[in-house]
């Protein structure tokens, strides 16, 4: 309880929450809001905003409602960044907990694995998993997984190291626990809070990793996605630069709003890093 | 000498990992749909079987998967990285021609985050919670969540379009055959905005840092000694605190080394620079598996790279880290 009241009383983690809310909110609506597909021809094409009461926000190249894409958009990209991060933090822990628990030859083969994959830069991986794999929605979304795991891994691990040689869990060792049941009973609650807060960084870059592929014409063209539709502004970035402009607003307030919201579930859970 | 010798022995550690980065991206590349005979193949228009046959066994292809590994890293060893049937050109010949706007860009974008970086984080810790701060942490947390490619377009449209002050795009004027200072002049007029772009997150990323570790090593007794034997507060910052708070920033070049060139495929992409990672992207839109594979050992290498002179940098600001080895 006293953590939800210290994340209420900074304004930057309420300003997070509520932005985040508001993306939420507009996942939720596009289908209440905009219930034709939001990929169909709607109108004339590059209408500039609030020029027309129909199209609030104008419309695109080939005049489709920038509004509803907008809407739509916040699905993908809340659904990509979700399960991305889900899947990289999985993957994470899995890993973590493994070099951190038992140590030596299998710490050092999963660390040098780790190493590899943060040596490689993740945008390079990203093209060439896509490269692979073709570039649906499912394809992509595992892909910014994959190479988004090594961060929460590396933090596992450290948590794992400290922890297991702490006395609870030596305690359960000398009760006769398995190791899964210590890993999984005993260490991993006790690992977990600072891997979940720092979840919130990695979606943040999993919304960014994916924008970037879209906007370079390598994700999923057949969804409304705010990557696709500036890389689509970009052909008319010369006059209608609006179209380019409102996608990227819409990503900045939910990479913001993200992050905002990590910081502050990290200042909340450890109240005393904050005071430094 | 002895740092030599330590950051020597981080630079020998690295080959297994670039050997493991190496045999997972071959092997990776092997699920790909089609392979680099049937690129050529569509380069030419198409052909018989037969031709296509021929020309996989000219290329080895035609060999089992272990056997072609062995060739390529066989090959690598003599730093050939095989022949780009889209370029017509060895692969080495195409990556070393795209390489210097890449480090140009890598290198320009990192000072200015850097330099900025460090100013702002040290405004930003000396006047901790008060407005210079609340303004700085809330532009760089902005930064932060700014999509470059997005923040590019948005330059362009401002400095490019309307005031046109700069170039949008492109690493030299091609029309205006210059030399000496012009070209030079007109090559870091062209790099201004990518720079500013590649650079804008890792500004960010700097002067949060850079604050922390400013607020951190503040708090220290060797600190409290240089007020107490009544030194300035201008000295004390640039003498005593500066180099110990600098030292967290340094890692983090080595960290965020491949964050960067992975961010250089979109801001180049974005400003039509002919670098390493237009490349990358071009390579893979045209399926140009060979060249890829190149890049991705070459970026690998290059991060090893910056690793290695993050190293020997650490060492030159905190003779302790030689000293322990």
């Amino acid at each position: 309880m006293d953590a939800v009241k210290r994340y209420f009383r900074s304004p930057a983690a309420v300003l997070g929450l509520v932005l985040l809310l508001i993306v939420v909110g507009m996942a939720i609506s596009a289908g209440y809001f905009y219930p034709r597909d939001p990929l169909a021809l709607a109108g004339r094409p590059l209408i500039w905003p609030f020029a027309n009461p129909r199209f609030l926000l104008g419309t695109d190249n080939s005049g489709r409602d920038i509004a509803a894409q907008v809407f739509y958009g916040a699905r993908i990209s809340l659904l990509i960044g979700g399960v991305a991060t889900l899947i990289a933090v999985t993957i994470g822990i899995l890993v973590g907990a493994l070099a951190g628990y038992y140590g030596g030859w299998i710490d050092n083969i999963l660390m040098r694995i780790t190493e590899a994959f943060q040596t490689l830069p993740n945008f390079v991986l990203l093209l060439v998993l896509v490269a692979v794999f073709g570039s649906t929605l499912a394809t992509v979304t595992i892909a910014v997984g994959i190479v988004s795991w090594p961060a929460p891994a590396r933090l596992t691990r450290a948590e794992f190291l400290s922890l297991r040689s702490r006395e609870f869990v030596q305690a359960g060792r000398t009760l006769g626990m398995r190791d899964t049941q210590l890993i999984l009973r005993e260490i991993l609650p006790n690992a977990l809070p600072p891997v979940i807060v720092y979840a919130g960084v990695v979606m943040a870059v999993a919304i960014l990793l994916e924008s970037a592929l879209a906007f370079l014409r390598l994700s999923d063209a057949n969804v409304a996605s705010w990557g696709n539709l500036i890389g689509l502004g970009r052909d008319v970035l010369r006059v209608q630069w609006y179209v380019s402009a409102i996608p990227g607003v819409a990503i900045l307030i939910t990479v913001l709003a993200v992050s905002l919201v990590g910081q502050g579930l990290n200042d909340a859970l450890n109240p005393r890093l904050k005071q430094r | 000498m002895r740092i030599l010798s330590l950051a020597g022995r981080r630079l020998a550690a690295s080959i297994p990992t670039l050997l493991l980065i190496l045999i997972g991206v071959f092997l990776l590349l092997q699920l790909a749909p089609g392979d680099t005979v049937d690129a050529m193949m569509a380069q030419m228009g198409g052909g018989d079987a037969a031709t296509a046959r021929e020309l996989r066994r000219f290329y080895g292809l035609d060999l089992s998967v272990p056997m072609q590994l062995t060739n390529y890293l066989w090959r690598l060893v003599r730093l050939d990285l095989g022949f780009s049937a889209i370029y017509g050109k060895p692969v080495a010949t195409v990556i070393l021609e795209r390489l210097p706007p890449t480090l140009l860009l890598m290198t320009s974008a990192l000072s200015f985050a850097f330099f900025f970086g460090l100013v702002f984080g040290v405004i930003a810790a000396r006047g901790v919670n008060r407005w210079p701060d609340t303004l700085i942490s809330t532009v760089g947390l902005i930064f932060y969540a700014t999509p470059s490619f997005w923040f590019g377009l948005m330059a362009i449209v401002v400095f490019s379009i309307y005031l046109q002050w700069l170039p949008a795009g492109g690493f030299e004027d091609i029309g205006a055959v210059s030399t000496g200072l012009w070209r030079v002049l007109d090559v870091a007029s062209h790099l201004v905005l990518p720079s500013l772009t590649l650079g804008l997150i890792f500004l960010a990323i700097y002067l949060r840092i850079m604050r922390a570790s400013m607020l951190e090593v503040l708090n220290l007794d060797f600190v409290r000694t240089a007020r107490a034997k009544g030194l300035d507060e201008t000295r004390i910052i640039t003498r005593h605190v500066l180099r110990n708070a600098l030292l967290p920033m340094v890692t983090l070049i080595g960290l965020q080394a491949g964050t960067m060139l992975g961010g250089s495929v979109v801001v180049e992409t974005v400003f039509s620079l002919p670098g390493l990672g237009r490349l990358a992207y071009e390579s893979v839109v045209q399926r140009d598996l060979n060249t890829l594979l190149g890049i991705v050992f070459v970026s690998a290498l290059l991060v090893i790279l910056v690793n290695f002179i993050t190293d020997l940098l650490y060492a030159r600001l905190d003779p302790r880290i030689s000293a322990e080895s």
